[in-house]
């Protein structure tokens, strides 16, 4: 009797807030446990110790495979399979103490043969290992008992541990190497369920993991790499995370929303805009520096990231403790540069070529530092290259005279210290400097010496700096435990929980 | 009827010969794609000898004669191969893909038929009246809307602004019936309509063209009504172009939904080939061309057939 | 007067005079970055509004109105010129001439068009004229089936009967009985194919396929505009429209055309 003294309306809303009410329960119920997230590229399949996309790590790493050590949301060093360790005063010698009682997904009992098996598999010739480089320290890998394991190295390596918590150097199981690609068996906290290829990939809880049990038993990885989609799915709920989302311009909408979470931190991607130091007029360092003054990073960030994204003045990461702030050093003065051209030989600028992989952030960024090359007379024609063209021409061929793409790995400055590598840079100070950091491991020293390498390639102008890329992370307000910034490419779910 | 097996055959005997000289073709224009899959494979960081690694393992040092046979061998076998980035047999790969532009293009051909047919026999019978040159300027603006700004317009409407139906992505079959063909909805429609002003259209002027035929004439003479006339007579014999224009739509759905997938991001075999050039897939793209190619000579195939079926004159001496 | 005739060929004549126009004047430099200015709706300012760049919209329809017409009107006039004669040839002759260009037709016939374009732009890299090429190839069989299909069906007719009974040369049959006969099919066929073109230039563009940046292309606009469509739905609907208006202009032309050339009526 009460519903008709109120009214037809008021118990239309009368029913519609109980059926609510309900809903809103039986979600709270249903979905404590369960996550799906967005990424925006497809894995092209699971083993991320046999190749180097990010997307890889960025569902297997710290869910289904570990390490010796891992990285942590702070970028810093912790045990992982490796409960501890003890290095030698020399500085070359390791000796691992495993976890105990750890089982790989299939049930294979996990120990100190595994771990020798997984680091000569990815240094070995025959090895299809995307970082090799993270192993050449290695001299000898013994097994002393079922649960210790001696590394000796050739040399003193500071990153050595750093080194053992990437995605590359993930243990893999004896007998489950082999079908890894497709179906990862690894000691982690959720196992592999299934692949709908081109859609999702499902991660279950694994109940009989070593370690604390994570609070989600659910996890769905969801590839939606167009960018308007990525927007409509949040709106929709479809997913309830998109913790690298690539549309800068939809942030904002994000933001006033208070239903969702933004969340802008940091990745390991130094955005540049590459020179070929070896191909005239590239070789000439007037040439260099005159690009240097002719870039506006605002307007690069402003147009390109919609404002997202710091700039930075050299190859190193404003988030790091050792960062020093170069930007003012080579600021942006179109003047300046027209006089450094002027001085160069070329009053009149000069006619180039711009390759530009695919991500928006190089497409947009690259029609911004044309327009701005123009300015001060470089035409630099834009020639828009697919990631395999890229690859095979810029990368490997070096046939190109500029280019803008994302280095985003941790820890790479040591890239301008390879002589093969792609910018064709070679100072002989530099790769002293890179050594002498490689082989030293007190943290007041390496700061000292990562700040003098910043100076020299701000000096040196290599490249173009532009900007240091932004972690877009999106999700629902409810959840808790994703990371803030990317130390390493990952979406460790270990930590991640609803709460109401 | 032997001549008419005899047809059947000989058109078979075709489709099979292109269906070989197509696969030369494929496969030594694939090989000139710049690129390395295995460089591309391991990425930025990856050292060389890992990459020469990797191209051994994929067979990518053979002879060009001898890997074209072992891949044209397997294929008549039924073994499309494994995906050199999925690395999943491609079959697998094409399968879970069909499952979505098949019922992707079927609906769209569907529903721009059951539009096209009854709205161009509509207006050819109302040739000149309003009716007919109100459907006619109708259409005459869908050939001019380009079906991914239609798309993107569709967007806007339904997915931003009213959020009734998703923007993009496929939740998968397993997800159920009622949200798969909700997620496939906008892009059949987006498909659809400007496919069914063109086939509005050619129907219409098709019937038209017909119907001033003068065995038509004469049937009107004997007293037929027009309706019948235009049923029993005209419609059979104008079957001929809008067969043609019907078997070119559903090719060009098969294979050509590949904007529209771009557009609402659908996991189908058009964005599966797109993917798989750009990642330098080549195993997956040639068996994605030789199914495609194959599925585009079989509707072919029926669409001769089909016209021999309508128009006897064509099977006998010309 | 035909109404068709006189409407697409007053829309036809604007586009073209907006590109000729924009060879020499456009309000803003269609490739000049004003970021501060970005995505504003329109205004007195900017007509249409401006993009992600700050550039203004009108100008940039302007500017890429010059890039859509020359890749359609090419690739539509490499399919006809080749397709028509080979078609109306094979119709004529049957035999092997007509089963062997057949074949020919049926291999170009059997690819996807849409992926061998975009085959083709992989290995040559993206551009204006690989899109000519790539349009213009799969124009070709369309119009050889067309004009063999409709040659076919005016072959058996009566009137062609006699004319070859009375021993009247092919190629004067031709002229004279089957082009007449089925010039408003081909018109038909032309005016879709047309539309097709700019269409498929501008379909390719969206796939970055295209002429590259700075040149504006209609169908990067619309790419472009996509990821904002929330944001500033006016960089979609602008370009859009400009295709829209450009196709049914040249449509309608291409209907008044037939009406006026149809020696039936």
């Amino acid at each position: 009797m009460i519903f008709r003294t109120l009214g037809t309306s008021a118990r239309k809303y009368a029913l519609f807030a109980l059926t609510a009410l309900l809903l809103s329960a039986m979600n709270a119920f249903a979905a404590r446990s369960d996550l799906t997230l967005a990424m925006v590229l497809e894995p092209p399949h699971l083993d991320p110790t046999a190749g180097a996309a990010a997307a890889i790590d960025e569902i297997v790493y710290a869910n289904i495979f570990e390490g010796l050590t891992r990285i942590g949301p702070d970028g810093a060093v912790k045990p992982a399979l490796a409960a501890s360790w003890e290095v030698s005063a020399d500085e070359k010698t390791y000796v691992f103490h495993l976890q105990q009682g750890v089982r790989f997904h299939d049930g294979a009992a996990f120990d100190a043969d595994d771990v020798k098996f997984s680091l000569d598999r990815a240094r070995a010739p025959e090895s299809t290992n995307a970082q090799k480089g993270l192993f050449t320290a290695i001299d000898e890998v013994e097994v002393m008992d079922p649960s210790t394991v001696r590394v000796s190295l050739k040399y003193p390596s500071g990153d050595f541990l750093y080194n053992m918590g990437w995605g590359d150097a993930v243990i893999v199981g004896r007998t489950s190497a082999a079908g890894n690609k497709e179906k990862p068996i690894g000691t982690g906290p959720f196992k592999f369920q299934n692949w709908a290829k081109g859609s999702q990939i499902v991660l279950a809880g694994n109940p009989d993991y070593w370690g604390e049990k994570p609070a989600l038993d659910r996890a769905t990885f969801r590839f939606i790499p167009d960018p308007a989609a990525a927007t409509a799915a949040l709106l929709a709920g479809d997913v309830q995370a998109f913790p690298s989302f690539p549309a800068p311009e939809a942030v904002p909408q994000f933001q006033a929303d208070p239903r969702f979470e933004v969340v802008i931190g940091t990745t390991e991607g130094e955005t540049i805009l590459a020179e070929n130091n070896a191909r005239p007029p590239f070789d000439n360092p007037k040439v260099r520096e005159a690009i240097a003054h002719a870039i506006d990073r605002k307007a690069v960030i402003d147009g390109a990231m919609f404002g997202f994204g710091t700039p930075i003045g050299s190859f190193f990461p404003p988030h790091h403790p050792a960062y020093v702030d170069l930007t003012g050093e080579r600021k942006y003065d179109p003047e300046l540069a027209r006089k450094l051209l002027t001085e160069a030989g070329y009053p009149k600028g000069f006619r180039t070529t711009l390759k530009l992989p695919p991500p928006t952030y190089a497409r947009r960024g690259g029609e911004i530092v044309a327009a701005q090359l123009r300015a001060v007379g470089i035409e630099a024609d834009i020639i828009p290259v697919e990631w395999a063209q890229w690859l095979d021409q810029v990368f490997k061929g070096k046939d190109y005279d500029l280019t803008i793409v994302a280095h985003t790995e941790p820890n790479d400055l040591n890239i301008f210290a390879r002589d093969d590598y792609y910018f064709n840079y070679r100072n002989p100070a530099f790769k002293a400097l890179i050594a002498q950091i490689e082989a030293t491991s007190d943290d007041a020293k390496r700061k000292a010496l990562y700040q003098r390498a910043q100076g020299i390639l701000s000096d040196d102008a290599p490249v173009a700096f532009l900007l240091q890329f932004p972690k877009l992370g999106i999700w629902d307000a409810k959840l808790q435990g994703l990371w803030k910034n990317y130390p390493i490419q990952a979406n460790d779910l270990t930590a991640v929980k609803w709460t109401d | 009827m032997p001549l008419m097996s005899f047809y059947i055959l000989k058109r078979l005997a075709i489709g099979l010969a292109t269906l070989l000289v197509a696969s030369i073709v494929v496969f030594t224009v694939l090989e000139i794609l710049p690129g390395d899959p295995a460089r591309l494979m391991l990425g930025l960081g990856a050292s060389e000898d890992a990459v020469a690694a990797l191209r051994d393992q994929m067979g990518l040092n053979q002879p060009l004669i001898m890997r074209y046979l072992s891949w044209a061998g397997h294929l008549l076998m039924g073994d499309f191969g494994r995906s050199y980035t999925y690395a999943v047999p491609v079959k697998e790969l094409i399968a879970e893909r069909i499952a979505v532009s098949f019922p992707l293009a079927s609906m769209a051909l569907l529903l721009s038929t059951a539009i096209a047919i009854p709205v161009g026999l509509f207006a050819a019978a109302r040739r000149g009246r309003t009716a007919d040159l109100g459907i006619m300027s109708v259409t005459q603006l869908g050939l001019a809307i380009p079906n991914f700004w239609f798309a993107l317009l569709l967007v806007y409407v339904f997915a931003v602004s009213l959020r009734l139906l998703p923007a993009g992505g496929f939740p998968g079959w397993s997800a159920g019936i009622g949200p798969a063909l909700k997620a496939l909805l906008l892009p059949a429609i987006a498909l659809a309509l400007p496919q069914a002003a063109i086939l509005s259209r050619v129907t219409r002027s098709a019937l038209i063209e017909t119907l001033s035929e003068d065995y038509i004439r004469t049937a009107r003479a004997k007293g037929l009504s027009r309706a019948a006339v235009l049923f029993h007579h005209a419609l059979r014999n104008a079957m001929i172009p809008v067969l043609t224009i019907l078997g070119l739509q559903f090719s060009f759905l098969l294979a050509g939904t590949i904007i529209i997938e771009n557009v609402f991001y659908l996991p189908g075999l058009g964005r599966l080939i797109f993917q798989a050039i750009t990642q330098r897939d080549l195993i997956v793209v040639e068996s994605v061309i030789m199914v495609l190619v194959a599925a585009i000579i079989l509707i072919n195939l029926i669409v001769d057939l089909a016209y021999a079926l309508v128009d006897p004159r064509l099977d006998g001496p010309r | 007067m035909n109404r068709s005739l006189v409407v697409g060929l007053a829309i036809t004549l604007l586009v073209a005079a907006m590109a000729l126009l924009s060879f020499v004047w456009t309000p803003y430099d269609a490739t000049a970055i004003d970021i501060p200015a970005k995505l504003l709706g329109p205004t007195a300012a900017h007509w249409l509004g401006t993009d992600h760049f700050g550039r203004d919209i009108l100008s940039m329809i302007m500017v890429g109105s010059r890039n859509s017409i020359a890749v359609a009107l090419v690739a539509v006039g490499i399919g006809a010129g080749i397709g028509i004669p080979l078609g109306l040839l094979a119709a004529m002759r049957g035999g092997w001439l007509d089963e062997m260009l057949m074949r020919l037709q049926d291999l170009v016939f059997a690819f996807p068009a849409l992926i061998t374009a975009i085959m083709i732009t992989a290995i040559s890299g993206p551009g204006a004229f690989n899109a000519i090429v790539a349009i213009g190839i799969f124009n070709i069989p369309v119009f050889a089936r067309v004009a063999r299909g409709a040659a076919l069906s005016v072959w058996s007719r009566q009137f062609i009967l006699a004319a070859r009974a009375l021993g009247k040369s092919e190629s004067r049959i031709i002229t004279d009985h089957v082009l007449p006969n089925i010039t408003d099919l081909l018109t038909v066929q032309i005016t879709i194919q047309f539309a097709l073109g700019i269409l498929a230039e501008a379909g390719l563009s969206y796939l970055g396929l295209g002429a590259p940046p700075p040149d504006p292309s209609w169908g990067r606009m619309l790419f472009e505009a996509q990821t904002m469509i929330g944001l500033a739905p006016h960089m979609a609907l602008f370009p859009g429209l400009a295709i829209v208006v450009t196709v049914l202009g040249l449509n309608l032309l291409g209907d008044g055309l037939r009406d006026v050339l149809d020696p039936k009526r």
